[in-house]
């Protein structure tokens, strides 16, 4: 299915990050969008509300971020595609219902706009420090997808692509933008709708005497019904058979579970994506994302200028983790080095996927502002001695 | 047995008079014998048939809970959400799809414990649902602690030597947050909550219906108050029907007196009229009216 041409600002713009996530989402045919003011995301929704009510659908500010994710549950339920924003505190408070989510394998995009933490930490300054929670937040065992835009240009096209995958696999999305993404003011090209692909959510054809709600497709994902539709469904966060019902019990626990977290590590490979530049032959690999894969550019240049051979892995989906390709690389080369703005949070899935071949080189920074390159560099000289 | 006796006896009939309502491939429920939460069940299922409401058309909405089992047992578009969250997932139904009549059916300590916050945000939004809160006075489902309704000296199993924190008065909190239908009933009163429910469903906005209920297994026991048949009795001498009443004077002390009834009926535009209204008022013919997913 192609984009609506109403909801398409197609042009060339000079936008930032958050407001280019906003034309994503709308692009990507969100309708419904529940929010509470946060820096430095609070601008992706007070773009959509000016634009809403012109371009069709319900923004509403809702009293919490508890609140903005349990009616993004609510309302992906109707069949509308729906989206809320937050940073870090926010973020804290929609894991319950970010878990309710996976759980009711309910379609929904949530954004990230990072700052320093923990706790209210930087409220205006920029961090990478939410990649493991955005993983493993919510309790119990579960799988999410994360996308990690470098640009506002990027901001626009993987808001659309979270979307498309959440709808494709029935789960959570997120969009790890971080504050310096997001207040970067860059040229923005929409295309015409018609060059916009949208991915439409599956439907049963079954009659309701036949459908069962959370009887996983063969490639282990359920086809959907919209409350409404007469199919009478039961969804509840408790362990439930494929009738939806609850089950207190070892066996239901493990079939439910173990799907949820296979639907995604088998689809991984059609899931994953990054970039990767110059690996043939390289002796180091500069392994990074979002904000800090922009930042290592001019490390990589310095370093290749001596003749160091540098490759590029750039994750654009971190989770899942690309750890294949991780392991390969490993075979080939003495080092990655991951520059990240936390203390140490990508580096240890590169670790653990490289399993001892090659050295894990973090570069730390704890935030408030982005790496100096140098430190990247000296990372790199360090990494091929 | 006399054998013309046993032809006279009409057997019961073999289909469930709640079979269109209930889902009977759930049956039985894990509710404790003389619960009042089943009585509320039949009470709204009796509500359903009399408003005349497409069933297809209904979800239901719970948090956690013994209440929030209800949302397991009824045939409709049913969705058993997180602790206190029943109203915020309810209001993205409902935004979702305007066409959806969404009914929050809970217990006190989801919707006023955990969730009051929200309970009042959309009370105040006028957002278009029908709030059903079973009142049992306790956090039943994790063993009888202390809710924010329980009355002042209860026993509970976090107020050991009795509750010492003032309860919330629910209708009262109901209405001056802006609530357009407040009424309370007990388990008693099956057919004056039926037709309260069945005025509430027929509403525009925001409608709360206190349900007291007797829970005979843990706040009746820790409180030596009989059996389920004694609250009943109870209930039965110590309501007083008040229609109208000044929701201020509802507080429910230990074993007091219950003022029941209807206390408001008014009219008040929803959060979607408002938005509408408002929109078509700025953008004129631009504005795009979002109906549902047909759209």
């Amino acid at each position: 299915m192609k984009a609506d041409p109403k909801r398409v600002l197609t042009g060339a713009h000079y936008l930032d990050g958050d407001h280019a996530c906003s034309e994503g989402a709308l692009a990507a045919g969100c309708t419904f969008i529940a929010g509470y003011p946060i820096t430095p995301s609070t601008e992706v929704v007070e773009r959509i509300s000016e634009r809403i009510p012109t371009v069709g659908g319900i923004f509403i500010q809702m009293e919490d971020e508890l609140a903005s994710m349990a009616a993004v549950v609510g309302a992906s339920w109707t069949g509308a595609k729906p989206l809320t924003v937050t940073s870090g505190p926010g973020f804290s408070l929609m894991m319950e219902n970010i878990g309710l989510a996976c759980m009711l394998e309910t379609p929904c995009v949530i954004i990230n706009v990072q700052r320093g933490g923990p706790s209210t930490g930087l409220p205006t300054l920029t961090g990478q420090a939410d990649m493991m929670q955005v993983r493993w937040g919510s309790h119990g065992d579960y799988e999410i997808i994360a996308l990690s835009p470098n640009s506002p240009q990027e901001c626009f096209w993987y808001t659309i692509k979270a979307f498309n995958l959440a709808e494709r696999y029935r789960v959570p999305a997120f969009v790890m933008t971080d504050e310096c993404v997001g207040h970067m003011t860059e040229k923005v090209i929409i295309p015409e709708a018609d060059e916009i692909e949208l991915y439409t959510r599956r439907y049963t054809k079954l009659p309701p005497e036949e459908y069962l709600p959370f009887k996983p497709g063969p490639d282990l994902v359920p086809e959907m019904v919209r409350a409404g539709d007469g199919y009478k469904i039961h969804a509840t966060g408790l362990t439930h058979d494929e009738k939806g019902y609850p089950v207190m019990n070892w066996e239901v626990q493990e079939k439910l579970v173990r799907r949820l977290v296979d639907k995604i590590r088998k689809n991984a490979d059609d899931i994953i994506e990054f970039e990767e530049e110059a690996t043939d032959d390289a002796e180091v690999v500069v392994l990074s994302y979002g904000i800090s894969s922009r930042v290592a550019i001019p490390a990589i240049q310095k370093a290749r200028k001596e003749g160091i051979k540098v490759g590029v892995l750039r994750l654009v989906v971190v989770w899942p983790f690309p750890e294949k390709k991780v392991l390969e690389l490993s075979k080939k080369i003495k080092a990655f080095v991951v520059p990240e703005i936390n203390y140490g949070q990508i580096v240890l899935e590169v670790e653990r996927a490289a399993r001892g071949n090659c050295n894990a080189v973090l570069v730390p920074h704890g935030g408030g502002w982005v790496h100096n390159p140098e430190d990247i560099y000296k990372a790199i000289k360090e990494a091929v001695r | 047995m006399n054998e013309t006796l046993t032809k006279e006896l009409k057997l019961p009939e073999e289909k469930h008079p709640m079979e269109n309502i209930l889902r009977m491939d759930r049956i039985p429920h894990i509710w404790c014998s003389t619960c009042g939460i089943g009585i509320a069940v039949t009470s709204f299922a009796i509500a359903l048939e009399k408003a005349k409401i497409p069933l297809d058309q209904v979800c239901v909405v719970s948090g956690i809970g013994c209440s929030g089992r209800v949302a397991g047992y009824v045939k409709l578009d049913s969705f058993h959400s997180t602790h206190g969250r029943a109203i915020p997932f309810a209001t993205g139904l409902k935004l979702g799809n305007p066409k959806l009549k969404t009914i929050v059916f809970s217990g006190d300590g989801d919707l006023f414990g955990i969730g009051g916050n929200h309970f009042i945000h959309s009370a105040r939004r006028n957002m278009d649902m029908l709030v059903l809160c079973i009142n049992n006075f306790i956090y039943a489902m994790t063993g009888g602690q202390c809710a924010a309704t329980t009355p002042l000296t209860a026993n509970t199993s976090t107020s050991p030597y009795g509750n010492y924190e003032y309860p919330f008065n629910l209708p009262h909190l109901a209405d001056s947050c802006g609530a357009v239908y407040v009424a309370r009933w007990t388990a008693l009163h099956v057919r004056r909550l039926a037709n309260s429910i069945t005025e509430a469903l027929n509403k525009r906005g925001f409608s709360f219906i206190e349900i007291i209920c007797p829970c005979s297994t843990i706040y009746a026991r820790r409180n030596r108050l009989g059996s389920g048949l004694d609250i009943m009795k109870f209930y039965h001498d110590n309501s007083v029907i008040k229609h109208g009443a000044n929701t201020k004077d509802l507080d429910i002390g230990y074993q007091s007196k219950i003022i029941v009834g209807k206390f408001v009926d008014r009219e008040r535009p929803t959060f979607l009229d408002c938005l509408n209204d408002w929109n078509r008022k700025k953008f004129g013919d631009k504005f795009r009216e979002y109906g549902g997913p047909d759209d």
